[in-house]
């Protein structure tokens, strides 16, 4: 099982699950974080405590916590 | 109240009025798409009980009156900020005839997930694709006619910038207005038609009554929506209804292989408007490169340069703010000076001019004083949100202060809160989630604000060496900052158990901002300050006035005036005038309270003097200085390097007594102004007596241990 957690930068990758809480999950979905979509691993933040990602044009920060809980696959 | 809503009100009775709901995500350009509106007012106000500024713009077109309600940006009908339950009741519970849902057309695919939630709702929609001028410059090409056939509702290209369609918009929601036809077009999978059909026709069957269609009745109920479910709940048919959703429900999730409907849901929408945009969208030169956010990015956010290069940012704004403010602040401090002997002069009785100068005009003076401070770092503060900045501000600072359970946003309230703890708690606004905000409130007095400096400058200066005064200056403030830190920890752990919650923050395209929306956003903020705390700041003045001056020893003042005449030199008037104050003072109500209330305080080493100080400091921490010095009869003029007060405190103040003292200064309540901000902000009155009860305890408690390890030294 891969995670957006241990892509690396400028990988591009599928979401295959995500498995968080309802509430955060609510908000990666409407934030396009949608099972089938493509993300983009764009940056980080000292020490990989946030990470960015890219998802439909659209740039998301995350913890690394919720990094951990986008379960991806390769395109 | 604004004359020309009287106006809309006594309109003739020929004219319509047209409400309209402003609806988008965030950072789509709505506040400033209606900004561009010629001729339109903006009424400014509050949502009710809520802190959410609800901004209403009204402008006539033609025969209509329009009022704009610009909601507060929301992705989706989540609720999870106040902003978003704002938007969400608002949507399903005000009376509006109309919705305007803005779009970023640059990134329809994201936006168009809020479109066809409201697309259930039964209500007229107009669609306005927004930025069209960038989305043409970035090569896309959008058939709004094709769309508007496609999904049932008229779509029409603006741009906020160029102010390109917006006529051609507000044509299009008079004739949305005024036509009868309403037939959205929102299409699902086989699995859930079939569901929606099965639910439909047992709705046809049984005759339900409903204000929205049967089929977005389906929809709510299969999307488990509350209210939906809350208002066919008690009708007879639910009982038979039930199973059929929950069987439905079943069969949608195994057909999403997913074990959450939303998320089923959230994905029939995203196929259904990629549906869409395959169909009216053509994107020439699909060449990937680095867009110019993402250069950027790559340095305001590098993990090396990312901090630094803010808190350059960070503290060119601060110099700003406490530089360039103290220019006018010198000028209004004169104004009011001047202003309090010219009103005096006028004035013959003695109680009245004293009641006016010195309780009134010197209070309210006091208000307007931290209006320069204001103004800039709310410009700074709109200039960092505007432009995209702050959530990478966030993003960078997230890692340290989650460690405390507190947000990466905290840290521009905490670091204004250096400066004056109004602002701070202003800007605490910034964070959207309840408790996050809620957490950081209670610890900005932590960091010591710019009030507090000439007592730590005093005392530092009475017991330590010049060269000493500065490191002990410096252990104040960061000791200050880390008991704040910690505190934040134990009220998580504590009172703000739970959950963490969660960052996932949109990181919105950098752009350049808008004078007229700062403008705008810095004029309300400074206008609502001025008001609330103004009129509470005049009345409490007034009250430590009253209190310091009354009752009158007639006494007194006849054997210290007769004294004072009878003395030749200056010096010895005026030590005798001091000697008056002080025994004036002590017998006053505020002296009284001191005395009262000295066992209370015996435990931390302070005689009366000392409690009637912090008391008075209640009010403002300047006052605590001017306060001491009248006490310690060297005469209320004094400021932090008067000699003979540093002298008087080092003589009279032990060590130990002077460590408790300051400590209580560091923590405990700040001023009266900024005490009914943060009730403000906080929501409700009972949260000032929380943070009463917290910074009490806290700063007698720590003061207690302060004096008695400061005892063995």
């Amino acid at each position: 099982m891969r995670s957006v957690y241990e892509c690396s930068i400028g990988d591009k990758v599928k979401v295959k699950k995500i498995n968080a809480p309802t509430e955060l999950k609510q908000r990666l979905l409407s934030f396009g974080v949608i099972k089938g979509a493509t993300v983009e691993v764009l940056g980080q933040a000292p020490r990989k405590k946030t990470i960015e990602i890219k998802v439909s044009k659209m740039r998301i920060g995350i913890r690394s916590e919720e990094a951990q809980m986008i379960e991806v696959e390769d395109i | 109240m604004n004359p020309d809503i009287q106006d809309g009100k006594t309109c003739p009775i020929t004219a319509r009025h047209i409400k309209v709901a402003l609806v988008g995500q965030p950072n789509v350009g709505k506040s400033m798409l209606i900004n561009s509106v010629s001729n339109a007012h903006l009424h400014v106000g509050n949502f009710s009980g809520v802190t959410v500024d609800k901004t209403e713009v009204l402008f006539d077109y033609d025969d209509y009156h329009f009022t704009v309600v610009d909601l507060p940006g929301t992705y989706a009908f989540t609720d999870y900020t106040i902003e978003e339950r704002v938007t969400h009741s608002y949507l399903c519970d005000e009376d509006y005839d109309i919705i305007i849902n803005v779009v970023d057309s640059t990134n329809l695919e994201k936006n168009l997930q809020l479109t066809s939630e409201l697309l259930t709702m039964n209500k007229k929609i107009v669609l306005a694709l927004n930025m069209s001028d960038e989305a043409q410059k970035e090569g896309i090409e959008i058939d709004s006619k094709y769309m508007s056939e496609l999904i049932g509702l008229p779509c029409v290209k603006v741009s906020a910038v160029t102010k390109e369609g917006v006529d051609e918009l507000i044509k299009t929601v008079v004739s949305k207005y005024e036509s009868t036809k309403n037939d959205v077009k929102l299409v699902f999978s086989e699995a859930v038609e079939e569901e929606i059909d099965k639910i439909v026709t047992f709705l046809q069957k049984h005759k339900y009554q409903a204000k929205n269609s049967y089929r977005n009745v389906a929809i709510n109920l299969l999307k488990n929506n509350k209210s939906t479910y809350l208002k066919i709940h008690d009708n007879p048919i639910w009982t038979e209804l039930q199973p059929i959703i929950v069987e439905a429900i079943k069969h949608i999730e195994l057909h999403h292989d997913s074990d959450d409907i939303k998320e089923a849901f959230a994905e029939e929408f995203a196929s259904f408007n990629r549906g869409i945009l395959a169909e009216v969208v053509t994107q020439k030169n699909v060449v990937e490169e680095k867009t110019l956010t993402e250069k950027i990015d790559s340095i305001l956010i590098h993990p090396l340069f990312g901090i630094p290069i803010f808190l350059f940012f960070m503290w060119s704004l601060f110099q700003l703010t406490f530089e360039l403010g103290a220019i006018p602040m010198d000028y209004i401090d004169g104004f009011f000076g001047w202003f309090g002997d010219v009103v005096g002069s006028t004035i013959t009785n003695d109680d009245v001019r004293s009641l006016v100068v010195d309780g009134i005009i010197s209070g309210v003076g006091a208000v307007v004083l931290f209006v320069p401070n204001i103004i800039i770092l709310f410009v700074g503060i709109a200039l960092l949100e505007s432009t995209g900045y702050m959530s990478r501000v966030a993003f960078l600072l997230d890692g340290f202060f989650h460690k405390f359970g507190l947000h990466g946003q905290s840290f521009i309230p905490l670091v204004t809160g250096f400066g004056c703890s109004i602002p701070a708690y202003m800007s605490a606004r910034i964070l959207k989630n309840d408790r996050d905000r809620l957490l950081t409130l209670f610890i900005i007095s932590f960091m010591s604000c710019g009030a507090r400096l000439p007592v730590y400058v005093l005392f530092a200066g009475a017991f330590f060496s010049p060269e000493m005064a500065g490191n002990i200056l410096f252990a104040i403030y960061i000791s200050g900052a880390m008991m704040g830190l910690i505190a934040a920890k134990v009220l998580k752990l504590t009172a703000f158990k739970g959950a963490d919650e969660p960052f996932a923050m949109e990181m919105p395209k950098y752009r350049l901002p808008s004078v007229k929306l700062i403008w705008h956003t810095v004029l309300t903020k400074t206008l609502m300050y001025l008001k609330k705390a103004g009129t509470f700041i005049a009345g409490a003045s007034m009250l430590i006035w009253f209190l310091s001056t009354y009752p009158k020893n007639l006494e007194l003042e006849k054997e210290y005036t007769s004294k004072i005449e009878a003395v030749k030199s200056e010096a010895q008037k005026h030590s005798l005038e001091n000697e008056w104050n002080e025994q004036q003072l002590e017998q006053s109500y505020l002296g009284s309270i001191g005395k009262l209330s000295e066992p209370l305080f015996t435990p931390l080493g302070f005689d009366w003097k000392m409690s009637v100080a912090l008391q008075a400091g209640l009010a403002a921490k300047e006052v605590v200085v001017s306060t001491l010095g009248v006490l310690y009869a060297v005469g209320g003029d004094v400021d932090a390097k008067n000699d003979s007060l540093v002298n008087a405190i080092s003589k009279n103040i032990p060590f130990a007594s002077a460590v408790s003292f300051i400590v209580v200064i560091m923590i405990y309540l700040p001023c009266l102004a900024a005490s009914i901000v943060f009730t403000r902000e906080a929501g409700g009155i009972k949260y000032f007596f929380y943070l009463l009860l917290f910074t009490s305890i806290t700063a007698y408690s720590m003061a207690f241990i302060a004096y008695r390890v400061a005892l063995l030294f």
